[in-house]
């Protein structure tokens, strides 16, 4: 009886293996220098997609990845150094600004600080 | 104080007061344009007709229905004088005008066909912003169909009047009204405004490959592409329609008699077998993710967390939609290799919602077994009680 | 044996003559009215279990706006056996409830509130309030839609009270608005203010019982001219059958943790609106159906004001019914307070009820 209420006790005192919850900030599994230059990766960032590039010139940026016109996931296009929505035809800049097609709005920004070789995308 | 208000205010025939009662929402008014600015005449010659209508003072009236364009072209279309109020605004309304069908057709004699006010509406001329604008998005079809839905007007000219009846049929028309999406087409998007006209069988492909692009590029590079041009048929709009472009469904692939593949081909052929080979793909992801969707549903009902396996369908969802747009390139194996993985991610999602499940089972088991152990205290205390009361307790 | 030594150790030292007493000689009335003994007892021991659950809690859970839904969230999926202490955290909470207002009406309407326990009756009526504020406090902790709109509403009421209600509103809000800041000050109020107050309140309470023993109804005390009260001893046959309600309850809470798990619904957003159909928490409900009912004008004043005037009104006479029942305080019948009590309990019986069936009340 005393166990039963002591094994969960102590199961939850010892911290599990996410140390916090994940929809705050993210570490994604690519090291700086693995990420070439005018490239984009699609990342889990709580149970939404989340998109860090590279920019052309060298800058690292994240946004949520879901487009603002009815939440097809976006994807980054080398040739057109643009962020682009397959469904139709949206473009944004680099800055997630909605510049071309249907999407109202800019896409939501998210922060990103980089420690030594770790990347870590926070809510914006 | 303004001769030209102040008169025609009170005066009793209706088609002459009217414009006064208009101008209240009129945006050149809210610019400082006055009734002067369009048909001249002197605005301070109060109470006397013949100075204020003085053609010496510039006077035109109302102009004939064939004038219109010129009239409203004196400003819209001079580069310097709209730049004083929007230096970006467009000022070639008048030369499209004349390219469209619209145009045409009046420079020939047609009183009957739009002109200016017809769309933008006269003295009440709101900024095309305005919501109640009549070339507002949402309120544009009404504008054209007023003449374009109406079969006795539109009698002279053997043109199909239903275009409105099976737009509102369209995925198109609900995004817009009941989403309030004014990003999606209506007339103007797909005909243009001022040019108005149909694009031809060649060209309407274009139009829809403005937001459809990715769809557009497939096709144009299937065997379709060319197929279609030779037989001069329109793509997009031979399997989709033209205004009732209806939301498509993976049922349109099914190889069946009414479906549009059986408009070309024979109904047993081998086309039509890949067809509904496609189907087949599209129909087990989709339902392999409406499984996970309904698991992990079920799960988070019973009180169990599911964003993670709900982030891993999303990919499976991306690809269902990259599958059906792969079918316009008609590549079976294509599309075979965006559903695999696919159908692979949802079947471990409904895994995930099975040990979600399992996990809460466990819960439940667990909850039983600590209730037998409380039953078990229980019936311990309830015997101690018994003895320690007999042992001369309750007194 | 080991046991005495170390008694008899802490005896050379500590006065334990009062612990003695408690546990040797201390009994309780047995009659027909003894099971409303226990509630008093059960309230305490959900209380405990709230305490340890929130102290768990706290080794999770972030008070801000930003971070509050996301802890709970983790608390729900991540943390081994979150979900159990959040679940019992919430469940024990309404059942905490529920017991105290068993304690209070049972109290009321056998008069225990007469003399000589007038005070353990006004720290009691206070540890209510106390309970309703933690209730209405922690409510608002994981920042979720339904939370934050029962907020909203809630402090609006507060700031209908006349001349001090603007002030108060903004007191508790921390601002204009409910914002993190509201949360900042509920987490404050709900960790460290009401559970200092209430040590002290509940240690005051515990107390004046200990000193005072049991009350006993006034119609078994008038029979005991003929006969004497049966009594049974504190220890052990009190605290077993004690015991015995505790385990229950412990059963009770998990089963209701483990099957009805607490739900976390959506993370609270300012700017969208309210969605339908939305309620405070049960015990809050026939206050919240009763100022629906009331007109928007009554005469010259405000209908709402006029109701939170009237609850004020009411919770001020059950706090001080020890002293109005003049004739409980004489030992006689007061059949008039027995009858206003019961009139209570069926108007927030019968308006909680209200609150959840009546139409557009769902």
């Amino acid at each position: 009886m005393f166990l039963s209420v002591f094994y969960p006790l102590v199961k939850y005192l010892i911290p599990p293996k996410l140390g916090e919850p994940t929809t705050i900030s993210v570490t994604v599994p690519w090291k700086p220098a693995e990420l070439k230059a005018n490239s984009g990766r699609i990342f889990r960032f709580g149970s939404r997609p989340g998109l860090l590039i590279k920019t052309p010139a060298g800058d690292l940026k994240a946004f949520s990845a879901i487009c603002t016109h009815l939440d097809c996931t976006v994807q980054y296009r080398e040739d057109r150094q643009a962020i682009w929505c397959a469904c139709h035809n949206g473009v944004y800049d680099l800055n997630g600004k909605n510049i071309s097609g249907p999407p109202p709005r800019p896409l939501d920004p998210l922060q990103v600080k980089v420690r030594g070789d770790q990347i870590v995308v926070m809510k914006g | 104080m303004h001769a030209c208000i102040d008169c025609h205010k009170g005066l009793e025939e209706e088609r002459l007061s009217r414009p006064v009662k208009k101008i209240a929402n009129d945006y050149h008014m809210v610019r400082g344009l006055k009734c002067q600015d369009c048909h001249g005449g002197d605005h301070t010659a109060f109470d006397n007709k013949e100075a204020s209508h003085s053609r010496a003072k510039g006077f035109l009236g109302k102009p004939k229905r064939q004038d219109i364009p010129a009239f409203c072209g004196k400003c819209h279309s001079d580069p310097r004088y709209m730049r004083k109020f929007n230096p970006k605004i467009r000022t070639d309304q008048v030369k499209e005008y004349y390219t469209s069908v619209h145009g045409k057709k009046l420079r020939e004699g047609d009183k009957n066909v739009a002109v200016c006010i017809s769309c933008h509406d006269v003295h009440a001329i709101r900024a095309i912003k305005d919501e109640a604008a009549w070339t507002y998005p949402i309120k544009v079809a009404e504008t054209c169909t007023r003449c374009h839905a109406d079969a006795k007007y539109m009698k002279a000219y053997k043109i199909p009047t239903d275009q409105l009846k099976n737009y509102k049929k369209s995925i198109h028309y609900e995004v817009l009204t009941k989403k309030g999406d004014i990003s999606a087409p209506t007339c103007p998007s797909c005909h243009g405004n001022h040019g108005a006209t149909p694009p031809g069988v060649d060209s309407v492909a274009n139009v829809c490959s403005n937001c459809h692009a990715a769809t557009a590029e497939l096709f144009a590079k299937s065997a379709h592409e060319e197929a279609f041009s030779d037989l001069g048929q329109p793509a997009c709009v031979t399997c989709h329609g033209n205004h009732d472009v209806l939301k498509p469904s993976d049922e349109l692939l099914a190889g069946g008699k009414d479906t549009p593949c059986a408009t070309c081909h024979e109904v047993n052929s081998s086309e039509l077998k890949k067809a509904n080979e496609i189907r087949t793909h599209l129909q087990d992801l989709a339902k392999g993710i409406d499984r996970a969707e309904a698991i992990l549903t079920r799960a988070e009902h019973a009180g169990m967390e599911v964003g993670p396996p709900r982030f891993e369908l999303i990919e499976a969802k991306d690809a269902l939609i990259k599958a059906r747009a792969e079918t316009h390139l008609v590549k079976v194996k294509r599309i075979k290799t965006l559903t695999d993985p696919a159908v692979v991610i949802a079947e471990k999602t409904v895994k995930k919602g099975q040990e979600l499940m399992v996990q809460l089972q466990f819960r439940r088991k667990w909850l039983a077994a600590s209730l037998l152990g409380i039953a078990a205290v229980l019936v311990g205390l309830f015997f101690k009680i018994r003895e320690v009361d007999r042992r001369g307790g309750s007194g | 044996m080991r046991v005495n030594r170390i008694i008899g150790w802490i005896e050379e030292r500590i006065d334990l003559s009062g612990v003695k007493h408690l546990l040797q000689e201390k009994v309780v009335p047995v009659h027909h009215h003894t099971i409303w003994y226990y509630f008093g007892g059960m309230t305490l021991f959900l209380f405990v279990i709230q305490v340890v659950t929130g102290i768990l809690l706290t080794f999770y859970y972030r008070p801000s706006a930003e971070e509050a839904y996301e802890s709970v969230q983790f608390l729900m999926t991540d943390v081994q056996f979150g979900w159990l202490v959040r679940s019992i955290h919430s469940w024990s909470a309404n059942l905490m409830v529920a017991t105290m207002m068993i304690h209070l009406f049972s109290v009321y309407l056998t008069q225990a509130y007469r003399k000589p326990r007038e005070l353990t009756w006004v720290t009691g009526m206070l540890l209510f309030g106390i309970v309703l504020t933690f209730g209405f406090s922690g409510y608002l902790l994981p920042w979720n839609v339904l939370a934050y709109f029962a907020t909203k509403v809630g402090t609006n009421v507060a700031g209908v009270v006349p001349i001090v209600g603007r002030a108060l509103l903004r007191f508790l809000r921390g601002g204009d608005d409910v914002t993190g800041a509201t949360l900042s000050r509920f987490y404050g109020l709900h960790i460290a203010i009401l559970p200092l107050l209430t040590t002290l309140i509940l240690g005051l309470h515990l107390f004046l019982v200990q000193q005072q023993g049991m009350s006993v109804p006034p119609d078994v005390e008038r029979a005991s001219a003929q006969q004497p009260i049966r009594t049974m001893p504190f220890a052990p046959n009190f605290l077993l059958r004690d015991l015995f309600g505790w385990f229950v309850a412990l059963g009770v809470l998990a089963a209701l943790a483990a099957i009805y798990p607490w739900e976390l619904g959506q993370k609270a957003d300012p700017f969208a609106s309210a969605p339908a159909g939305i309620r405070p928490e049960w015990y809050f409900v026939f206050m919240f159906q009763t100022l629906k009912y009331i007109p928007a004008r009554v005469g010259p004043f405000d209908g709402e004001v006029l109701g939170v005037m009237g609850f004020g009104i009411g919770g001020l006479f059950l706090l001080l019914v020890p002293f109005l029942d003049k004739r409980a305080a004489r030992g006689e019948p007061s059949p008039l307070f027995r009858w206003i009590g019961i009139g209570i309990i069926l108007y927030i019986a019968v308006f909680t009820a209200l609150g959840y069936l009546a139409p557009g009340g769902k």
